[in-house]
C-alpha cells in the first residue's frame, strides 16, 4: 500500500530523515515512535508530499507520488490526514469543515455531501455540534471533526501526526476511542504517538524511529516487553 | 455664522466626486492588490522582482506626481507615438490613477493578512486533495479577508483624504470646490474650515468602525 525506499529529507545541512526504507500492507495498523526531534512527524509528512523528500522514493498503491507527472492532489485523496493542531478551518462549522473537501474537490452535489457529513459526524459522535464553529468545540471534539473530515474524502490510508499531544488527558480517550474504532473496520493507518498503551493495544507493528532512521520495529509485544536495541531500551525506559 | 454654513455648503457640493473617485479606486485597488500580493508571493523570481519595483515606484512617488503622469504624461507619450489619446473626462484617470496608486499599499496589507493565516491551514487544505488555487480561494482568502477589512477600511480613509491633491488635474471635488469659491469670495477661513468639516464628517465615522471590526475580532480570536 505505501512504499518508501531510501527516503531522505535535508533542511541545509541538517538531516532529519537518513534513509528510511519501509513498506506498509494494506490493512496494516502502525504506529511510529520516539523521541522528539527524531524524524517521526517528518516521515509521515512526506508520505503525503506535505515535505518533499530530498533523495529516495514514496509510493502510494504502486503510484510513485514523488516523480515530475505524478498528480499529487490525486494521490493525496487517497490519504486521509490529522494533524496535532487539529487545523480545522476555522470560518466554517463543523458539517463545512467536513463537506468542503467533497464538494469542492470531488464536485458532490451539496445536499448529498452535506448528509454524508452528517453521517461521518454521528460515527465521531459530534452530529450535535454539526452547525457550531470550531471555536467552540473543545480539544477532543476538534480533533473527532478532524479525524470525520479526513475520512469524509474516502481515504484508503490515514495519517495520523500525533493526534492527541495537543489535548488535556481528559480528552484524549475519546480520540482513541474513534481511531480504534477506525482500526477494527480494517482501515490502514500510520499513526506517530506517545501514547504507548495505544500503541501497545491497536498496533500491528511499531517502529521506533532516532535521528532520522527505524531503529527497530517489530509487534508491539516485542517492542515494548523485549526490546533490542540499546536506543530503544533507553527511549522506553524514560517514557514507561 | 452663515458665511460658515455657507462655507461648508460648497465643500459639501464636491463629496460626490470625492466619493465616487475615493470608492472606485479602492475597488480597482483591491483587485489590482490581489494580483500584485500573490505576484509578490510567487516562487518565480523574476515575477516577484517586477512586482516589487511597481510596489517601490507606488510607494515611493507621491500621488500628485503619479496624477500628473497619468493626467498629463501618458496622453503626450501616446500621441507622440502616433497614438490619437486624450482623457476626455479627467474624473476617470483621477479614479484610475488612484487605483493603481492604492493597488499598492492594498497589496502590501493582502500579503500582511494571507502570511498571518495559520500555515497549517494551507496543509490541512492539501491533505483533503485540494489544489494549491482552491485552497487559497476556500480557506485561505475567507480567513485573510477577515483580518484584512480594517487595514482596508484604513486604507479607504487615507485615499479619500489624498484625493483633495487631485485638484491639482483640475478635478472638481470637494478641496476644489472650496478654492474656487475662496478665490473668488476671499473667505479662505470659512471656506477651508468647511472642507476640514466635510473631511471629517466621513473619516470619523470611518475610524470608529475601523475600531469597532478590530474590537470584534480581537473578541473572536479570544474564543477561538
Amino acid at each position: 500500500m505505501i512504499k518508501v525506499v531510501n527516503l531522505t529529507k535535508e533542511y541545509g545541512n541538517l538531516k532529519v530523515l537518513n534513509g528510511i526504507s519501509e513498506t506498509i500492507k494494506e490493512n496494516e495498523v502502525v504506529c511510529v515512535i520516539g523521541p522528539s526531534g527524531s524524524g517521526k512527524s517528518t516521515f509521515l509528512r512526506c508520505i503525503n508530499f506535505l515535505e518533499m523528500p530530498t533523495f529516495g522514493s514514496v509510493s502510494i498503491g504502486g503510484e510513485k507520488i514523488n516523480t515530475k507527472d505524478a498528480d499529487i492532489n490525486k494521490i493525496r485523496q487517497k490519504l486521509g490526514m490529522v494533524f496535532q493542531n487539529f487545523n480545522l478551518f476555522p470560518h466554517m462549522t463543523t458539517v463545512e469543515n467536513v463537506s468542503i473537501g467533497p464538494i469542492k474537490v470531488n464536485k458532490i452535489d451539496r445536499a448529498t455531501a452535506l448528509n454524508e457529513a452528517i453521517d461521518l459526524l454521528k460515527t465521531v459522535g459530534l452530529e450535535d455540534k454539526a452547525d457550531v464553529y470550531p471555536s467552540s468545540l473543545s480539544g477532543g471534539q476538534k480533533q473527532r471533526a478532524a479525524i470525520a473530515r479526513a475520512l469524509a474524502m474516502k481515504p484508503e490510508i490515514m495519517l495520523f501526526d500525533e493526534p492527541t499531544s495537543a489535548l488535556d488527558p481528559e480528552m484524549v480517550g475519546e480520540v482513541l476511542e474513534v481511531m480504534k474504532e477506525l482500526a477494527h473496520q480494517g482501515m490502514t493507518m500510520v499513526i506517530v504517538t506517545h501514547e504507548m498503551g495505544f500503541a501497545k493495544e491497536v498496533a500491528d507493528r511499531v517502529l521506533f524511529i532516532d535521528e532520522g532512521v527505524i531503529v527497530e520495529q517489530g509487534s508491539p509485544d516485542d517492542i515494548f516487553g523485549n526490546p533490542q536495541n540499546e536506543r530503544t531500551k533507553n527511549f522506553l525506559s524514560k517514557i514507561l | 455664522m452663515e458665511i460658515y454654513l455657507k462655507g461648508i455648503g460648497i465643500a459639501y457640493s464636491g463629496i460626490l466626486v470625492t466619493l465616487q473617485i475615493t470608492i472606485f479606486a479602492v475597488i480597482i485597488g483591491v483587485m489590482a492588490g490581489l494580483i500584485v500580493a500573490l505576484g509578490k508571493m510567487s516562487k518565480f523570481k523574476i515575477v516577484k522582482i517586477a512586482f516589487s519595483v511597481y510596489v517601490e515606484f507606488l510607494r515611493g512617488t507621491p500621488l500628485v506626481v503619479q496624477a500628473l503622469i497619468m493626467y498629463a504624461g501618458v496622453p503626450m507619450l501616446l500621441q507622440s507615438n502616433g497614438i490619437d489619446f486624450r482623457w476626455d473626462n479627467p474624473v476617470i484617470a483621477a479614479t484610475v490613477v488612484c487605483g493603481i496608486n492604492s493597488s499598492a499599499y492594498v497589496a502590501e496589507i493582502i500579503r500582511g493578512g494571507l502570511q498571518a493565516i495559520d500555515k497549517g491551514q494551507m496543509e490541512a487544505a492539501r491533505s483533503i486533495g485540494m489544489n494549491h488555487a482552491q485552497a487559497m480561494l476556500y480557506v485561505i482568502i475567507p480567513q485573510a479577508f477577515r483580518i484584512i477589512l480594517p487595514a482596508l477600511t484604513n486604507e479607504f480613509i487615507s485615499l479619500l483624504k489624498e484625493t483633495a491633491v487631485l485638484s491639482m488635474i483640475s478635478i472638481v471635488e470637494v478641496t476644489r470646490k472650496s478654492m474656487l469659491w475662496a478665490a473668488s469670495t476671499f473667505e479662505a477661513w470659512p471656506a477651508y474650515l468647511g472642507t476640514a468639516f466635510v473631511y471629517l464628517s466621513i473619516t470619523i465615522p470611518m475610524s470608529r468602525l475601523v475600531a469597532y471590526m478590530e474590537r470584534r475580532m480581537a473578541k473572536s480570536d479570544q474564543s477561538s
